[in-house]
């Protein structure tokens, strides 16, 4: 009979994803072994840490072919695994390659998934998943009886524990070839950005149109910096070009999952609201007191941002 | 080139959503085409104009799903096909199944989808119908180019973007960056009445994951509004909340 959780390890260079270690410390509530799938080139020294988040093993596959997240290769040493070692539940990020991996898999496995998950209920071969869809607007609960169980989850709605387990490090046979590589990823061009990421920050600042330009930018960045957060926007700062592509949220941006998200002259439409008001704490500044952003808010600024925002940088410094 | 663009009808992003017999109701919802298959269909007809070929939309849906194939007819594309869909669940292991037969069929070069679709989307279609297809993919794609019969993506992922190259065909999944959709002319709106539609059956095909109930989420309760206060005053009061509820470390 299939047993085991596993969760597959979102790394890239070595530096493992927050997700990876919410899922671990997760999945030590589903009553089975947990292992982390690691799969890689030169990546063995990361056991330890998955250890220490919640994995008891870690199946690891390390080889010159996995050094680029690649789906053929990734898949092959995936289907490979499974028929070995027949695993009740697999876990992803919802990340670039949780879902891009876990989709693929999925059907070549023939199995049913449940992706962007919020929560999950796992238990007897069975899984009971929400997801939040039409913009957070509905959730759904999804059963998944196939076997394996698999589904992705989205980034910071798991709490990250430390339960300190062995990872105890197994090295797995190479299943993959050249043969199975049909995407040639030639170039990889990181952000180069000093701030964390948007979709695993603690903290977002974001501004909106009432930013009126780089000068606005800046106000909030400085605010971002002292909080150690991610910059984002609203489509309208994006749109004028204020602010690059990767940093909106909202519906046809990213959802963010923050414990913290400061809007600045962001009007709070649905489509924004969709992307961040699950966030733990919201706050916002506006001079209209009818802009909808008030309505998700727990402290709302009815104020200009060019008045408020820097006071609030110049208190926080004291 | 031959190009297919599969298309999802979905609830305007503004709707506003009701549970009637535990099911989200359509009634009086404004219908579009998910903002990112729009996107697709724009780039179709872009690689058209450069390199000529032929525009195919395919949508899975119910009859008023017609609506959205000829959006993108009047868009500019040459013909669609309509699969039509028995109401009720679909899961996306059975809609990738469904789709995957008839791009079989259509035999394009290319077949650009959205990377997600905006109301129930899973990420999983396009890239499930690729696995059936045995053909590559690539995801979330900010620019698309073409040389000796292969996709260049250039794609979003976490961290930074990436290049990657596919021999066609192939299916490509759109983010909304890649282009800006055009609106319909008269003119087109006029054609796309002309243009054909194929409708066909789609199989059946048992789903593996299913919904088994939907909710509404509680409603945010708004906290405290700071109103008429001097900027300065309230600019402080959030600086204490920041520091003393929210509990902020300030890196100085
Ligand atoms: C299909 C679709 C998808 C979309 N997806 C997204 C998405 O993913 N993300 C997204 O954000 N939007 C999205 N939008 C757009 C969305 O509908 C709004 O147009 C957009 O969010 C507005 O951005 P904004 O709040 O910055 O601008 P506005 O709505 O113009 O609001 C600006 C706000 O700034 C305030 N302001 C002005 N000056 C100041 C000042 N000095 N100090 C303080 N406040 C000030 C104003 O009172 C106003 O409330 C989408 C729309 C569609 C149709
Ligand atoms: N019913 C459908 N008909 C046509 N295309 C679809 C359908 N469902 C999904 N797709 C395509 O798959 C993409 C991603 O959908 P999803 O995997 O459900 O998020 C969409 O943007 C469409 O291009």
């Amino acid at each position: 009979m299939a047993k085991g959780t596993w969760v597959v390890v979102d790394q890239r260079d070595g530096k493992i994803r927050k997700v990876t270690f919410e899922l671990l410390s997760a999945a030590q509530s589903y009553g089975e072994e947990v292992s982390a799938v690691l799969i890689g080139k030169g990546v063995e020294g990361l056991a330890a840490e998955l250890g220490k988040f919640g994995a008891d093993q870690v199946l690891i596959a390390d080889d010159d072919i996995f050094a680029n997240y690649n789906t053929g290769a990734y898949v092959a040493q995936m289907v490979a695994m499974v028929k070995e070692y027949d695993p009740a539940v697999i876990l992803f990020g919802h990340t670039s390659m949780g879902k891009d991996l876990a989709a693929r898999l999925a059907q070549k496995l023939e199995v049913g998934m449940a992706t962007d998950c919020v929560a999950a209920e796992i238990s007897g071969g069975k899984g009971m998943f929400t997801r939040a869809i039409y913009a957070g607007k509905v959730l759904a609960k999804v059963e998944v009886g196939c076997t394996p169980v698999m589904a992705t989850i989205r980034a910071g709605v798991m709490e990250v524990a430390e339960s300190g387990k062995a990872g105890a490090a197994v090295k797995v046979a190479v299943a993959a070839s050249a043969a199975d590589v049909y995407q040639n990823v030639k170039e990889f061009i990181a952000s180069v950005s000093t701030r964390p990421e948007l979709t695993e920050a603690d903290v977002v600042v974001s501004g909106g149109r009432g930013l009126k330009g780089p000068e606005g930018v800046k106000v909030i960045e400085e605010l971002a910096d002292l909080l150690g957060a991610a910059v984002g926007g609203s489509r309208a700062s994006i749109d004028t070009g204020w602010l690059g592509h990767e940093y909106q949220v909202g519906q046809t941006g990213k959802v963010v999952n923050p414990n913290l998200y400061i809007a600045a002259g962001i009007s709070g439409a649905i489509q924004h609201l969709a992307g961040m008001s699950s966030s733990k704490f919201i706050a916002a500044v506006n001079t209209d007191p009818e802009a909808p952003i008030f309505s998700v808010t727990d402290l709302g600024v009815v104020g200009d941002l060019f008045k408020v925002i820097p006071v609030v940088s110049a208190e926080l410094k004291k | 080139m031959k190009i297919a663009v599969c298309v999802k009808q979905t609830f305007d992003t503004e709707a506003k959503i009701v549970l009637k017999d535990g099911k989200i109701s359509g009634d009086g919802i404004n219908l579009i085409i998910n903002p990112y298959d729009e996107v697709a269909v724009e780039e179709a007809l872009q690689i058209k104009a450069k390199q000529g070929g032929e525009v195919i939309v395919i949508c899975a849906g119910s009859d008023r799903a017609t609506e959205a194939i000829r959006q993108a007819l009047a868009m500019g594309a040459d013909r669609g096909v309509l699969i039509k869909m028995a109401d009720g669940d679909v899961d996306e292991y059975a809609r990738a199944v469904i789709l995957a037969e008839v791009l079989k069929e259509q035999g394009a070069d290319l077949i650009l989808c959205g990377h997600v679709a905006a109301d129930d989307g899973s990420s999983q279609v396009p890239t499930r119908a690729a696995e059936i297809m045995g053909i590559p993919h690539a995801n979330v794609v900010t620019k698309l180019e073409f040389a000796d019969g292969k996709a260049i993506c250039t794609r979003e992922v976490d961290g930074g973007m990436e290049v990657m190259e596919v021999a066609l065909p192939a299916i490509v999944t759109c983010q909304v960056s890649l282009n800006e959709p055009r609106y319909p002319s008269m003119k087109g709106i006029m054609q796309a009445k002309k243009k054909p539609v194929a409708n066909v059956d789609a199989p059946a095909v048992e789903s593996k994951a299913k919904v088994v109930e939907l909710v509404l989420p509680a409603a945010k309760q708004a906290g405290r509004k700071l109103e008429g206060m001097e900027p300065e005053d309230a600019a402080k009061e959030l600086a204490a909340w920041l520091l003393n509820e929210v509990k902020v470390e300030v890196k100085k």
